[in-house]
């Protein structure tokens, strides 16, 4: 193995990919919401759709598209890497009794179960909207687009996709409300000046970023009443 | 003296403590009833009596270490009522006294568990990983001679106080037993710090850190999650930012030491 490979394979290397590919994911995160506070405007959707049709043929959008799949696919791969390398760490034998809820947040402990959620729900989201708007057939809207908007206000109507994504969305503030801070920790970017700050950041980052994307499925699903 | 419970009386207690032969046997918890402990008690006497009593019954005493009684040396390691070194923060299990716990309560006793850590016997568990992490780069290579003059390298004060508070680490492994992912982050990251922050430890810098981290994933501990247990059941308040340290020691040393292996 080369120096480059060791180092990236040692449990430091490979938390310093997750905290990159983290970060990653979550400048993604606010582009993703940006664009999609658009389904708020009243217009029929017109808005929504131009900005979905330059989104999936915009060769630059495209190309970079490719950047975030690898970001989730480093993402995912590490994760699973590290829990097993931690598995095998803490040994065969448990202790019988382990109160680490009073010495540790709970969101802190269960990053994989809460990325777990979140790559389930992934998988819905990108095979509902995702797939079915690049691969499917919709129908043209008014503009002559893709009329992606009717599918995501008629999948906001039923109560069950309503209840996943809420819940996703609360297991994604909960892996950022210790994923954020944490992945300067591990990339050593901590100061005593900046520290304070950045911990605050990425809890206001968490719920304001996650409480954005929750919106959209409850403020469809209640307007149909 | 008295502590929280100045009239406390003598406490009886029930002790579930786990027992097992040697390394390659099974081990399992068994109970037993201590009487007439007094609350100024420290735990290891406590434990001291119990074995005391097993002794007079002919049993076998229960295993487990301890040395300096004073909250220094590390060895007294026990993971009691779920917590590393019990209940009370900041304290070594030698330091902590049976005025913490009221009569009739039920206390559990376990080693340290950790894949790198194997018990010995008993509540003893063999903790030479961390010897052998600090072999690998945690040292200053000096030559001998005359003694140097004390002034002779100035240290900022608020750089040495800093790694002072590094060099505490008592290398119990209070950190690793509490890590859900029995990291030994907490551990090495204060060696590695203070010796970054010191002048004497510029020369070994990035060899120091690439080894030392290299020695913790061979002997099998964890990765670091940044839960934060470790810092929390510190005896001595090693803190996470030491863990920021290591982590940048670590991406400098590999981005720009000339080891190729
Ligand atoms: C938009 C989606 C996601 C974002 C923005 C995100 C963000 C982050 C961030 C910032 C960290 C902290 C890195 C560090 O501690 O240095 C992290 C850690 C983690 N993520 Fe994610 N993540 C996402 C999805 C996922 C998914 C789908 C999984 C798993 C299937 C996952 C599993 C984990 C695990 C296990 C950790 C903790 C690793 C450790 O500290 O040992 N994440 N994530
Ligand atoms: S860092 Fe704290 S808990 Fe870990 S070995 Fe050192 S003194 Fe013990
Ligand atoms: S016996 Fe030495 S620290 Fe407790």
């Amino acid at each position: 193995m080369s120096w480059l490979s060791k180092a990236l394979s040692s449990s430091i290397g490979r938390k310093i990919i997750m905290a990159v590919t983290g970060l990653f994911l979550c400048s993604f995160l606010v582009i993703h919401l940006v664009g999609n506070l658009q389904l708020f405007k009243n217009d029929g959707g017109a808005a929504f759709n131009i900005y979905s049709h330059f989104m999936g043929t915009n060769p630059v959008i495209r190309t970079i598209e490719w950047v975030l799949v690898a970001g989730f696919v480093f993402h995912i791969y590490e994760s699973i890497m590290l829990t097993s390398r931690n598995k095998t760490a803490r040994g065969a034998q448990g202790y019988a009794v382990n109160h680490n809820e009073q010495n540790s947040p709970w969101q802190s402990r269960n990053m994989g179960l809460l990325g777990t959620i979140i790559l389930i729900f992934l998988l819905v989201h990108l095979y509902n909207f995702f797939y079915r708007a690049r691969f499917g057939e919709l129908d043209p809207d008014i503009n002559n687009n893709d009329d992606l908007y009717t599918l995501v206000v008629s999948s906001f109507q039923q109560w069950w996709y309503v209840v996943l994504y809420v819940l996703a969305q609360a297991a994604l503030a909960f892996h950022l409300i210790h994923g954020f801070k944490s992945a300067f920790q591990t990339l050593g970017l901590t100061h005593r000046k900046y520290t304070p700050f950045i911990t605050y950041f990425g809890y206001a980052f968490s719920i304001i970023v996650c409480a954005g994307f929750a919106a959209m499925p409850l403020y469809f699903f209640f307007k149909q009443f | 003296m008295a502590g929280n419970n100045p009239n406390a009386k003598p406490m009886n207690l029930t002790l579930r403590v786990w027992r097992q032969r040697s390394r390659q046997s099974d081990g399992q918890l068994v109970d037993y009833q201590v009487k007439d402990i007094s609350p100024e008690m420290s735990f290891l006497e406590m434990l001291d009596v119990l074995n005391e009593n097993l002794l007079h019954k002919g049993e076998e005493p229960v295993a487990f270490d301890h040395d300096c009684r004073e909250g220094i040396c590390g060895s007294c390691n026990l993971f009691i009522n779920g917590r590393a070194h019990g209940p009370e923060p900041g304290t070594t299990t030698c330091q902590l006294h049976m005025r913490k716990f009221s009569d009739g309560d039920t206390i559990v006793i376990e080693p340290w568990r950790a894949a790198a850590f194997p018990v010995n016997k008993d509540l003893s568990v063999d903790r030479s990983a961390f010897d052998r992490i600090i072999q690998a780069g945690g040292y200053v290579s000096v030559n001998t001679g005359g003694v140097p003059d004390a002034n002779e390298i100035p240290i900022p004060k608020n750089i040495a106080d800093r790694a002072f508070d590094a060099a505490t680490c008592i290398g119990c492994g209070a950190c690793v037993a509490a890590c859900k992912n029995a990291s030994a982050m907490l551990f090495v990251s204060a060696k590695v710090s203070q010796l970054a922050l010191l002048p004497q430890g510029q020369v070994e810098r990035k060899t120091r850190v690439e080894n030392m981290v290299a020695q913790m994933d061979k002997e099998g501990f964890g990765a670091c999650s940044n839960i934060g247990s470790c810092a929390a059941e510190c005896p001595v308040g090693i803190s996470l930012e030491n863990i920021a340290i290591l982590n940048r020691e670590f991406l400098n040393a590999k981005a720009t030491s000339n080891n190729l292996a």
